[in-house]
């Protein structure tokens, strides 16, 4: 049985924001699957009461004072922009013409 | 001899009695980069001009004042997944090809206050995702122990660049194993903090939950310094712990008389060559005779940590890779009509294949109808392999085994079949799935090629797993074989 088809990999490219080709997709979809169908004996475990652990250390809420600063400068930001124009970073259009 | 022979302490003597100024420790680097990188392949980008204009002004600053910290003037290698300020930092990552930060990472800044230099930056597998460096987009290191064979990975030009010689000692990161097996598969001694010991700011996020920067050194007292340097709590990294940072290398007292050493069975089972297995078994033997104890013990849910690794680590890359969008900064694909091609061609065409696997394993883990499955799932067994470290460290004080199943393999061996390769951390990635500091440290050789030592501690113990380890690196000469390169 196969965990991942080729279409559910096509699917996950988009979300991921990845255009892949169909040689890449069925390529992916054999790894994945078999990634995937490793991964599944987690399932011979019984976690029925066990909690989650998303994070090791015993802390929660870290705060800091809310302090006004000074964010980074704008030419500092723009260093690294691909385009930029007028001290905006500049993309294709996004609304129709 | 190299000067890179001495320790710390030693070079900071030479360089107090003026025997030796830090223009001579900088020009070794360069001299050794100059000599030997074309083989080994380390380096990604040096700072040449400005670590000899620094070398010269702390020349003249040790003639006026004579006081200074140990690091000061101490050549280091940067991994290149840890921002440098106006230094390219890639990732080994044709997305980050021109990257300049605008910033330094807390370790950098924390190391620039103790004036060490920063010769370059360092290889590694894309966005620290591998085992052997050869996800690099620029370079494939080499081992100085057999130019054939893999550094390890993900930090292998870390490891790779102190074993040949090219630096003093370096940092890494490790998620699942990337600085210890590199430090393993090279004969140099690698440490990964407890989570939270060393700020993550700076750190470019692979998994946040498992990331930790940690020192790759010749030396165990060596490496105690250089973690003393970078610890501590951060303002800029809300999971930097708030715990008192004590003076590690003042843990180095020789003695473990009395130390209670577990070693569980699972990491001498199955899968382990026979020579590693051997070489552990005559390490504890080392150990006993100084007057330490072990026993075999059970981390029942070791087999199961591989799956639920991959699982969360890709399940965290994927949203932290989100950030790679050809908008703000890094590469911009020319082949763009609209915004959505912008996003889908700059990262197709920035990433390599094996940060599409994972980015594209961790979204389907978190996607609708999946996550309860596989992305739960793999944090509640998160749970249960955390429980079997607690359950052992209750009786004893350290963990021992080996830091991977085998020596280094050939360049190639495992780079068609993922899960090949994925099976080379499975003795280092119960470690960061736990949080717990580890070290790897050189326990003989394998034909001719290096095995590592793995010292398990408890969370914030790392001055016990530097005791052990130095207990047993000065009862035994490995430390002191190096590469023929």
């Amino acid at each position: 049985m196969t965990r991942i088809s080729n279409e559910q990999v096509k699917h996950v490219a988009n979300l991921a924001r990845l255009a892949i080709t169909d040689v890449e997709a069925e390529k992916f979809t054999k790894q994945l699957d078999a990634i995937i169908t490793f991964a599944e004996q987690l399932n011979e475990l019984d976690t029925e009461n066990v909690e989650p652990t998303y994070h090791v250390l015993d802390m929660k809420n870290v705060f800091r004072e809310d302090i006004k600063q000074a964010g980074l400068p704008r030419e500092e930001v723009l260093k690294n922009a691909p385009e930029h124009q007028d001290g905006q970073i500049k993309v294709p259009a996004i609304i129709g013409e | 001899m190299s000067l890179f022979d001495y320790k710390v302490s030693d070079l900071h003597e030479l360089l107090h009695k003026k025997e030796i100024k830090v223009a001579d420790l900088v020009d070794e680097s360069y001299k050794r980069i100059a000599q030997v990188d074309n083989k080994v392949q380390a380096f990604l980008t040096l700072d040449e001009e400005k670590a000899r204009q620094t070398a010269n002004t702390l020349d003249e600053k040790l003639t006026a004042d004579s006081s200074t910290g140990l690091l000061f003037g101490m050549p280091i290698g940067i991994k290149d997944n840890i921002v440098t300020k106006d230094l390219r930092t890639t990732c080994a990552s044709k997305i980050l090809e021109n990257f300049n930060p605008i910033y330094d990472a807390t370790v950098v800044q924390k190391l620039q206050q103790q004036e060490t230099v920063t010769i370059g930056k360092l290889n590694m597998d894309e966005f620290a995702m591998g085992s052997s460096n050869e996800n690099s987009y620029y370079q494939k290191t080499r081992n100085p122990w057999d130019l054939e064979r893999v550094p390890g990975g993900s930090s292998g030009g870390s490891a790779a660049s102190v074993a040949a010689g090219e630096v003093l000692f370096s940092l890494g990161s490790d998620t699942g194993g990337s600085i210890r097996q590199p430090a393993a598969f090279c004969g140099v001694v690698g440490l990964k903090p407890t989570y939270g010991r060393v700020s993550r700011f700076g750190l470019v996020a692979f998994a946040s939950s498992l990331d930790q920067i940690g020192p790759i050194t010749r030396s165990v007292e060596d490496n105690a310094y250089l973690l003393q340097a970078i610890s501590g709590l951060d303002q800029m990294d809300s999971t930097s712990a708030n715990i008192d940072v004590p003076n590690f290398v003042s843990a180095l007292t020789g003695d473990v008389k009395g130390l209670k050493i577990a070693v569980p069975k699972e990491y001498l089972g199955e899968g382990v060559d026979e020579s590693v297995r051997q070489s552990v078994l005559e390490a504890l033997k080392v150990l006993e005779k100084q007057g330490a104890a072990w026993e075999e013990v059970s981390l029942p849910h070791s087999k199961y940590a591989l799956a639920a690794y991959y699982l969360l680590s890709s399940s965290e890359a994927s949203a932290n890779l989100a950030r790679f969008d050809g908008v703000r900064y890094g590469y911009r694909t020319p082949n763009a009509e609209n915004l959505l091609e912008l996003y889908k061609n700059s990262r197709s065409e920035g990433f390599g294949d094996e940060v599409k696997r994972r980015i594209m394993l961790g979204t389907f883990a978190l996607s609708s109808g999946y996550y309860d499955a596989y992305y739960k799932k793999a944090q509640q067994v998160r749970t249960l392999i955390k429980k079997d470290f607690e359950n052992v460290f209750e009786k004893y004080d350290v963990i021992v085994g080996p830091t991977t199943p085998t020596r280094a393999f050939k360049i190639g061996e495992n780079i068609d079949n993922p899960l090949t390769m994925y099976a080379n951390d499975i003795l280092t990635i119960p470690v960061n799935l736990a949080g717990v500091p580890a070290i790897s440290v050189p326990c003989g050789l394998d034909n001719g090629m290096p095995l590592g030592l793995q010292i398990i501690g408890k969370h914030f113990d790392e001055e016990t797993i530097y005791r052990v380890a130095h207990v047993y690196e000065q009862a035994t000469d490995y430390h002191k074989q190096k590469p023929g390169i």
